[in-house]
């Protein structure tokens, strides 16, 4: 089977391109980047005015499965990726039970090739049950699969802990991905502390939790000359204290969402719980400090946190209403409209920061567009114009704080392993 | 002036944060007539007979509550409780499901208390009958904060100009949020103090200006209004001791007078004699704490009368 795709802009960072041209694909693999490229009998896509890139990594997607399908499962987790332009998505394991032990990971990487229609990459968790009580068996799981390690949702509060999980996790190379919020600042807290939270009377979760959390574990990875990821970061002194440890050479990447991009915390006024998420929406200036972070390499990736939940979860008071909302299908048009069409950062490196930087950070052989390479291509329509619509989405849940937002570039098709998963908006499997 | 424009009918009171100081004004004005009502020998009016209200209240309240139910009766209205402590979540039905079937019932207005922020605002997005916020959390409590600046007002006779200590745990107080906002729009400058563990961060934001120190606030105030402080923000510790509390923090008659000679003393209740409060001074020749549980019964006839009945004019109930 092959099939070309013609005359659109191919965008690849990973080597710097950025031309018009044509992609021939033979069965899973790239097999000739050119231009003007003939071949009988393929099946021609055309890309005119469109962007051909690396199909997009998501290095920080909540599955659900197994345990909570309420609110997503592998099969429609997967199909949101497609929609969205993913084609490889690195799922955290804070599922139930907690993906503490390899055949957890097999397990999932089994029903993903089963009922999924995007790579899944597992992440096993750094402690037994995410309890931050003791280590799970890191190496056990590497061997089946798993790409990365993270307690997600919770901070590893207890040093002695970390300091060991790093030291046991660089035996392998692996990497460790921190939630990084000091938990006795944020008990109880629901959003940003400042301003809007003295006016709404809701307990805060300041800035600086996230600051001595993120301080404690670039020392520490310092100490052990570990690797370490930091996730979802949202604080202007998180930014800093990255962009000074980089400086001096500590192995650390970074990370920052979609959401932490585009709101402030003045969305939280209307008590609206599908803006509750971990860390809280900032006050502008650190949503200006992100962006200055992304845009100058300081943050690596832009990964979505996709964590959905069930409709009944988040409709209650927003004190009880749980942390998170869906992102997979919004996140390219909230990154070109917030980023790319306001002229603040390039296609091109933006691209990269959703694809060959979360590939080179997760050790992937993806994230590029390279003859003998596996054909995982996202195209997309960088203006075209839609408006987001929860009811239209493909992961189950039905929140977004996106909803009703104007958003301006959307994927056109999804290209996982040779095939067409998605195409114009549908799932095709 | 204006107020012709004004009419409150049909629609909630959430906080009084997004009210306008026209709408502030027309309910202090019919509270003004209300409060007539209560001195009557004979208090029922006919004006809200065949309307239905329910005090729903997920945290307990004994002031409040029963404020808000004989106001409804005084105007003829029927007035049912339905009181739980616990939480929704707690109790397994959703605060969605809990306001539905309450709907289902028929009641025209729904007070409601709750120990979440937002919870009036959710209530109000869910069900038809109106809503009046009696609390959401640390958030607003909209009545408390009318009651308060009526009783200022009729007092002094204005709001405008007039310094207004708020004293004690402003972090956790729904009152302090409702005082300021409405305060500041009929042309009060609110003064915040309290031990800083209990002073939200950049509360300044709302318009209020911050004092570490209680001595500061009440520097030449016209009025010093005293909130209680719950024991439990101790134990959580926000503050090391109640003795301590009182020797720094407290309102005592040294303390008081730091405020003009004339200045009003005010608390909300429940007080806490000898912690927030001393005891020699809660009922004292400044204090008008009695007066404010008159007054609050006259703004909440006052507002259902507004939300259920009223014109956009000051009305005379007979």
């Amino acid at each position: 089977m092959k099939r070309l795709i013609k005359g659109g802009r191919i965008i690849n960072p990973a080597d710097n391109t950025n031309m018009v041209g044509d992609i021939l694909i033979e069965n899973d693999q790239i097999v000739e980047i050119g231009e003007n490229l003939r071949c009988e009998g393929a099946e021609v896509f055309q890309a005119d005015g469109l962007i051909v890139a690396p199909g997009f990594i998501d290095m920080h997607t909540h599955l659900r499965e197994p345990g909570l399908e309420a609110k997503e499962d592998i099969a429609s987790g997967t199909r949101a990726a497609a929609a969205g332009g993913f084609t490889t998505i690195a799922c955290m394991a804070n599922t139930k039970p907690v993906i503490d032990s390899a055949i957890l990971v097999v397990g999932v990487n089994r029903r993903a090739q089963e009922i999924g229609v995007v790579h899944v990459k597992p992440i096993g968790a750094v402690s037994k049950g995410l309890a931050g009580q003791e280590l799970a068996e890191i190496g056990d799981m590497i061997a089946a699969g798993a790409v990365a390690f993270s307690d997600d949702g919770k901070y590893i509060s207890n040093s002695q802990l970390l300091r060991t999980a790093m030291e046991y996790i660089s035996i392998f190379d692996g990497l460790l991905i921190s939630h990084a919020e000091d938990e006795t600042l944020v008990e109880d807290g629901v959003m940003h502390e400042g301003s809007v939270s003295a006016m709404l009377g809701m307990k805060g979760r300041p800035a600086v939790a996230e600051d001595i959390a993120v301080a404690r574990d670039l020392l520490m990875a310092e100490y052990v000359g570990a690797r370490i990821h930091i996730a979802h970061v949202s604080t202007k002194g998180a930014v800093e204290l990255i962009r000074k440890a980089k400086e001096r050479g500590v192995r650390v990447t970074a990370e920052t969402t979609p959401h932490h991009l585009y709101f402030t915390d003045e969305a939280l006024t209307g008590f609206n719980t599908a803006f509750k998420v971990n860390p809280p929406l900032r006050s502008a200036e650190h949503v200006a400090a992100v962006r200055e972070g992304l845009r100058d390499g300081t943050i690596d990736v832009i990964a979505t946190d996709h964590a959905p939940h069930a409709f009944e979860e988040k409709d209650v008071e927003f004190r009880y209403a749980p942390s998170g909302f869906p992102g997979l299908e919004t996140a390219l048009g909230v990154i070109l409209t917030t980023l790319y069409h306001s002229g603040f950062m390039s296609l091109q490196d933006l691209v990269a920061r959703m694809s060959s930087a979360p590939a080179r950070i997760l050790g992937l052989e993806a994230g590029t567009l390279q003859v003998g390479h596996p054909a995982d291509i996202v195209i997309f329509d960088p203006d075209q114009e839609w408006q987001v619509d929860p009811q239209n989405f493909w992961t189950k849940a039905r929140h977004s704080p996106f909803e009703g937002v104007k958003l301006k570039g959307k994927a056109i098709a999804t290209i996982v392993a040779g095939k067409f998963v998605m195409c114009n908006g549908e799932v095709l499997q | 002036m204006g107020k012709s424009d004004v009419c409150l009918r049909g629609k909630d009171l959430l906080g009084l944060q997004n009210m306008t100081s026209a709408e502030i004004e027309l309910i202090l004005d019919t509270a003004r007539e209300m409060k007539t009502i209560i001195d009557r020998d004979i208090k029922k009016v006919p004006t809200l007979r065949g309307k239905a209200v329910i005090n729903l209240f997920f945290e307990p309240s004994t002031r409040t509550r029963t404020s808000f139910e004989l106001a409804g009766k005084y105007l003829g209205a029927d007035v049912c409780n339905i009181t739980t402590s616990a939480s929704s979540v707690v109790k397994g039905e959703s605060l969605r499901d809990t306001l539905l079937t309450v709907e289902a019932m028929g009641v025209d207005l729904i007070i409601m208390r709750h120990a979440a922020e937002g919870a009036a605002q959710f209530a109000a997005g869910i069900v038809k009958p109106l809503i009046i916020n009696a609390g959401d959390g640390a958030h607003e409590h909209p009545t408390q904060g009318l009651l308060d600046m009526f009783t200022i007002r009729e007092k002094k006779g204005t709001l405008q100009g007039l310094k207004v200590a708020i004293i004690g745990d402003i972090l956790h107080s729904r009152v302090a949020r409702s005082n300021i906002w409405g305060l500041s729009k009929l042309g009060a400058q609110v003064h915040l103090a309290g031990p800083q563990t209990l002073l939200p961060r950049d509360i300044d934001a709302l318009g209020a200006k911050v004092h570490k120190r209680v001595e500061e606030a009440l520097d030449g105030a016209d009025v010093v209004n005293v909130l209680r402080i719950q024991r439990e923000r101790q134990q959580k510790g926000l503050f090391p001791s109640a003795r301590e509390y009182a020797r720094i923090f407290g309102v005592n008659s040294a303390r008081l007078a730091l405020a003009k000679p004339d200045a009003l003393l005010m608390h909300p209740g429940p007080m806490n004699r000898g912690l927030e409060i001393a005891a020699d001074i809660a009922y004292n020749e400044h204090s008008v704490i009695a007066e404010q549980v008159k007054n609050g019964l006259a703004v909440r006839m006052a507002a259902l009368y507004l939300m259920l009945m009223g014109g956009s004019q000051v009305e005379t109930i007979n």
